[in-house]
């Protein structure tokens, strides 16, 4: 084996996943654009010929990746991340709006969007601070200085207003809690948002009574133990404090066209057909396929062009569809192997950097995944994000690409290393 | 625990996508169907309803195309209402109630807006559809009556109701179905079978073809022709002799039980139910409760037969073997029991049957009835020995024709008396039921049961269940219940002397101002008192004429029964009518007509209108 250790020695494992998910990305893809002007496969006015430009450009992407030292990497972290964040900075005065968010820059008729490209970017700074030797996660400042990482650029993407991308900064807490966070942050964390989608949806009010109820049930529960009732107190006014200036800020701050995203987001105005409508034609979608599915191209809904949005964040609706029951699980088990499979390299990382980065990148196309196929079979509100390597779109497939590509040329790296 | 956290929520989010999926997809499957797919739009493609011709194959009805405005109300986007109104020609109210009953019914089905569009109406409208999403217009198959008779027995089709829909799932809203006559009788002979189109739709409502390249489509089959027994000529002709009198007709052929005329007066042109004005016109015939135009009453009326009843009175008489043809009752201007008289005019006294049946004298009749109730140990079995001949005659009950309303008529039980009298408390006789003799009292005969058991007797004694349906055109074959014998309990000797009293009728008797030259007709007068309630209280009305016969004598090839409401005496409008409608059938035109110009000019409205006068009035003029 002494060959090896002069070569870079790459997981084909995950390679192979990778390749599976895109290819039947695009095949689904395909279906979902398919429209009575394309000329065949190589039509590249049409979406799913442009997906496979974007593929091809992804294959380019994918040797610049692994062609650069791993060393780089972890070495220019911070750099590249001051660079992301200016870009998601620049979008405030270069950007394009499209459909009530200015989240593209438009390079002669190809949007980039840089908030896909962040995910990776943050990654890899918060994997170079909390690698670095004086980071301790259980100290309260390196604790502050990690969230100001993540947050960073989670609020830029707020303003945008993207909040369905800026949600998936959440799922940093995991690689934190992974290197000794403690894990109150997690369920804190978990409960913030829920505050925060629940007063948008419901009012702060509302969120107000709830929570009162809430700890009083608790208090009530835990009497025997004797809390003390100040803390209850001052988390339920920390808590009703937060829901009323989430409420103030959406409602006095934003403006109309930017409560619009954040309400079709939430599933409040979805559009005039009604509320659920999209969650519905999906759901109505997924249900058509049965155990083996309709055959591909020959789904009634995604031929009518119900789903909306069905090439993009809805494309899981096409698989249901279109290759029923079995189609589907092919596609969630390579989803929860893929996953499955960072987080397995991640823990057999020599150095932290890596480890953190993996447990990141595990962490992230977990979030995708659950939100975004919890969103198409009905179970969440609409939240508008993609399918890892599924969706149409050259930003979110190149994101989603760097931010693998990088974890597999340190994961290769760790043999050649050894 | 901190490496276990990430791992173990992937593998929990990936068995809940597992349930979920399955849920969807596997366990709740029901919105597998086509049908309620809403991606797919349903298309029914209409087949021609079968056509119907008279017994001599002219055409009675036929189809013409319509086109019914259709809504499917999920799918209808917000619209320029008043421009949309201004091309359908309603009001924006009509529209709305339009629109909200469509809801009620099925947001995703369709419902109808307008039905039955005419040409240019369709024209105008069909450029401008596509701007109004949800709303399309279907094309259907009207009728076209190429008659302006025979309503009463074509029967017309109208739009399903809810009621039908839940029961059959073959129709739809705003589909048509035979509602009456032969319409209704043989829907599905002449409906067809629809054809089904499944069309693939895009979220635009827009179609973008046939599903699966219309693999699971259908397509419509054409219903059948159907050729009735009816003779148009003479249908036609009956109609016009009703006209301006209440009542009927009917005329069936003997030898097969084949109706020849089934006239109802007033009756309708069935073009009024067609088209647009439908709903209007067919409310005002609904609404006429006086006149009654949609109420058959050939099939529906039950009336006192009066006096062709003695016939059956007599043939029973013979039947049970308690008179013979010599045997003579003594006439005492009526006949007398207890301290009563049942009164009769003035002819000769004494009379054998022949002569009894000729002069129709209620003496003579009422002392054979009374032999043949009491020949019995009691009135009881004696009136159900009574009942049992008649029932053979397909009296007191559904006659089995294939016409979809009908009533029983009333041949009395022993246990219908019983309760009357309160029996065994009190006792009753036969002398009790006596007006039964000369059709009075409590029988009840429809008018096709009078034809029918005229029929009988042209037969000598056995009939077919009269029926409108001659052959459907293709299977070419008919139910074959209208292919059997149904033999009346009266031996076939013992019509001999009915017939011959009911000749001697037209030769010397109640009938002879009425004769038909060169035809052997055999008949029988009727005039059947009756009575009505003006305000609570029994009026006695100017009495029915009525009258029964069939012809010629030998071989006979039409019986008829024909019944006039208050037309008085039996040979003065009904015997009249019989006649002409006899000679039309046999010899295909009028030698008498002096007694044509005499009914066709000849109106009741008159007499129709005293009890509604509010007047006192008198009867019998």
């Amino acid at each position: 084996m002494a060959g090896s250790k002069t070569f870079v020695k790459f997981d084909w494992l995950l390679i192979f996943m990778f390749i599976a998910l895109v290819t039947m990305g695009w095949i689904n893809i395909y279906s979902a654009s398919l429209s009575d002007t394309a000329k065949g496969f190589w039509d590249f006015d049409q979406i799913y010929g442009k997906q496979m430009i974007w593929i091809g450009l992804s294959v380019i992407i994918i040797i610049f990746v692994l062609a650069v030292e791993s060393k780089f990497y972890e070495r220019f972290a911070s750099v590249i991340y001051i660079i992301s964040l200016l870009t998601l900075l620049g979008l405030f005065v270069f950007g394009k709006t499209i459909a009530g968010s200015t989240s593209w820059y438009d390079f002669g008729g190809i949007s980039i969007q840089p908030s896909e490209f962040a995910k990776a970017t943050t990654a890899l700074a918060l994997a170079k601070y909390v690698s670095d030797i004086q980071t301790n996660m259980q100290d309260f400042k390196n604790q502050i200085g990690a969230f100001i990482i993540l947050v960073l650029p989670a609020i830029l993407i707020i303003l945008q207003p993207d909040p369905g991308s800026a949600l998936i900064y959440a799922a940093f807490v995991f690689p934190l809690y992974r290197e000794g966070l403690h894990g109150v942050y997690l369920l804190f964390g978990l409960f913030a948002v829920m505050l925060f989608v629940s007063t948008l949806a419901f009012g702060a009010v509302w969120v107000a009574i709830g929570v009162a109820l809430l700890a009083g049930l608790l208090f009530y529960r835990n009497r025997k133990k004797r809390p003390k009732i100040l803390k209850y107190v001052f988390i339920v006014i920390g808590c009703i404090a937060f829901a009323f200036s989430v409420s103030y800020i959406f409602n006095n701050v934003f403006k109309q066209h930017h409560r619009d995203r954040f309400n079709i987001v939430l599933g409040k105005e979805v559009d005039s057909r009604g509320i659920g409508y999209n969650t519905n034609q999906s759901e109505i979608a997924i249900s058509n396929g049965g155990w083996l599915g309709k055959g591909w191209t020959q789904g009634t809904q995604t031929k009518g062009n119900f789903v909306p949005e069905q090439h993009t964040d809805y494309i899981f609706s096409t698989v249901g569809e279109e290759w029923g029951f079995v189609g589907s699980m092919i596609v969630v088990l390579l989803f929860v192997g893929l996953i499955l499979r960072i987080i397995f390299k991640a823990e057999k990382q020599k150095s932290q950097f890596g480890r953190v980065y993996g447990y990141s990148v595990a962490a992230i196309l977990f979030f995708h995944f659950f939100v975004n196929i919890g969103m198409v079979s009905g179970i969440f509100p609409t939240v508008g994000i993609p399918l890892p390597f599924f969706s149409y779109g050259g930003s979110a497939l190149w994101g989603f690409t760097i931010l693998l590509f990088i974890f597999v040329k340190l994961d290769g790296s760790n043999y050649h290393y050894a | 625990m901190r490496k276990i956290v990430l791992i173990a929520l992937v593998l929990l989010s990936g068995l809940l996508f597992t349930a979920r999926l399955f849920y969807l997809q596997v366990y709740d499957a029901s919105s597998d169907s086509l049908q309620q797919n809403s991606a797919i739009k349903v298309m029914y493609d209409y087949p021609q309803r079968g056509y119907m011709f008279d017994r001599n194959m002219k055409l009675l009805v036929s189809n013409q195309p319509s086109y019914d405005v259709m809504v499917v109300p999920k799918d209808v986007k917000p619209l320029d209402t008043l421009e949309f109104c201004g091309l359908l020609k309603i009001t924006k109210e009509e529209f709305k109630e339009i629109l909200r009953k469509a809801k009620v019914y099925s947001p995703r089905l369709p419902s109808v807006v307008l039905p039955q569009l005419n040409k240019a109406d369709y024209a105008s409208l069909s450029e401008k559809m596509h701007k109004y999403e949800g709303f399309y217009i279907q094309r259907r198959s009207l009728r076209e009556y190429q008659v302006d008779h025979s309503a009463n027995v074509m029967g017309y089709i109208a739009e399903v109701n809810n009621a039908i829909i839940e029961k059959n799932p073959y129709y739809q809203m705003g589909e048509l179905i035979g509602t009456a006559g032969v319409e209704k009788e043989y829907e599905e002979v002449l409906r067809g079978v629809k054809g089904v189109k499944y069309i693939q739709k895009d979220r635009f409502n827009r179609d973008i073809g046939p599903y699966k390249e219309g693999i699971f489509d259908t397509l419509p089959e054409r219903g059948h022709d159907v050729q009735l027994t009816i003779d148009a000529v003479l249908q036609k002709y009956g109609e016009e002799l009703m006209v301006h009198k209440r009542g009927g007709v009917v005329a069936i052929e003997p030898a097969t039980g084949e109706i020849l005329a089934l006239v109802t007066a007033p009756s309708y042109d069935p073009s009024l139910l067609v088209g647009r004005d439908r709903s209007k016109n067919f409310t005002k015939l609904w609404y006429d409760t006086i006149g009654k135009p949609l109420y058959d009453r050939v099939l529906m009326g039950e009336y006192p037969p009066g006096s062709p009843f003695k016939t059956l009175t007599a043939l029973i008489g013979l039947h049970e073997n308690v008179v013979d043809t010599l045997d003579t009752f003594a006439c005492y201007h009526g006949y007398r029991y207890g301290n009563r008289t049942l009164g009769c005019h003035s002819h000769p006294s004494p009379l054998a049957m022949v002569s009894g049946i000729a002069n129709s004298c209620n003496a003579y009749f009422c002392n054979v009835y009374k032999r043949i109730i009491d020949k019995y140990p009691n009135p009881r079995e004696g009136i159900d020995h009574w009942r049992e001949g008649l029932l053979s005659f397909g009296l007191g009950d559904f006659l089995g024709y294939d016409l979809p309303s009908g009533k029983r008529g009333n041949i009395p039980t022993s246990k219908y008396y019983n309760k009357i009298h309160d029996f065994p408390a009190h006792n009753w006789s036969s002398l009790a039921t006596i007006s039964n003799a000369i059709g009075q009292g409590e029988v009840l005969l429809t008018p096709i049961q009078m034809a029918n058991f005229t029929a009988a007797i042209a037969n000598r004694g056995y009939y077919y269940t009269p029926h409108v349906i001659k052959n459907v055109i293709g299977p070419d074959t008919i139910p074959n219940k209208f292919k059997e014998k149904h033999y009346t309990t009266v031996e076939p000797e013992n019509f001999k002397p009915v017939v011959e009293g009911m000749f001697q009728v037209y030769q010397r008797g109640t009938a002879s101002s009425i004769q038909i030259p060169g035809i052997e007709v055999c008949g029988k007068t009727g005039t059947a008192e009756n009575f009505t309630k003006i305000d609570g209280k029994r009026v006695q009305l100017t009495d029915h004429s009525i009258f029964i016969a069939f012809a010629p004598k030998d071989n006979p090839k039409i019986a008829i029964a024909v019944f006039v409401e208050n037309g008085y005496w039996g040979s003065r409008w009904a015997g009249r009518i019989a006649g002409l409608m006899i000679e039309k059938y046999l010899k295909g035109e009028i030698t008498r007509t002096d007694m044509e110009k005499y009914v066709l000019e000849g109106s009741l409205e008159a007499e129709y209108a005293k009890p509604y006068s509010g007047q006192p009035f008198s009867i019998n003029r």
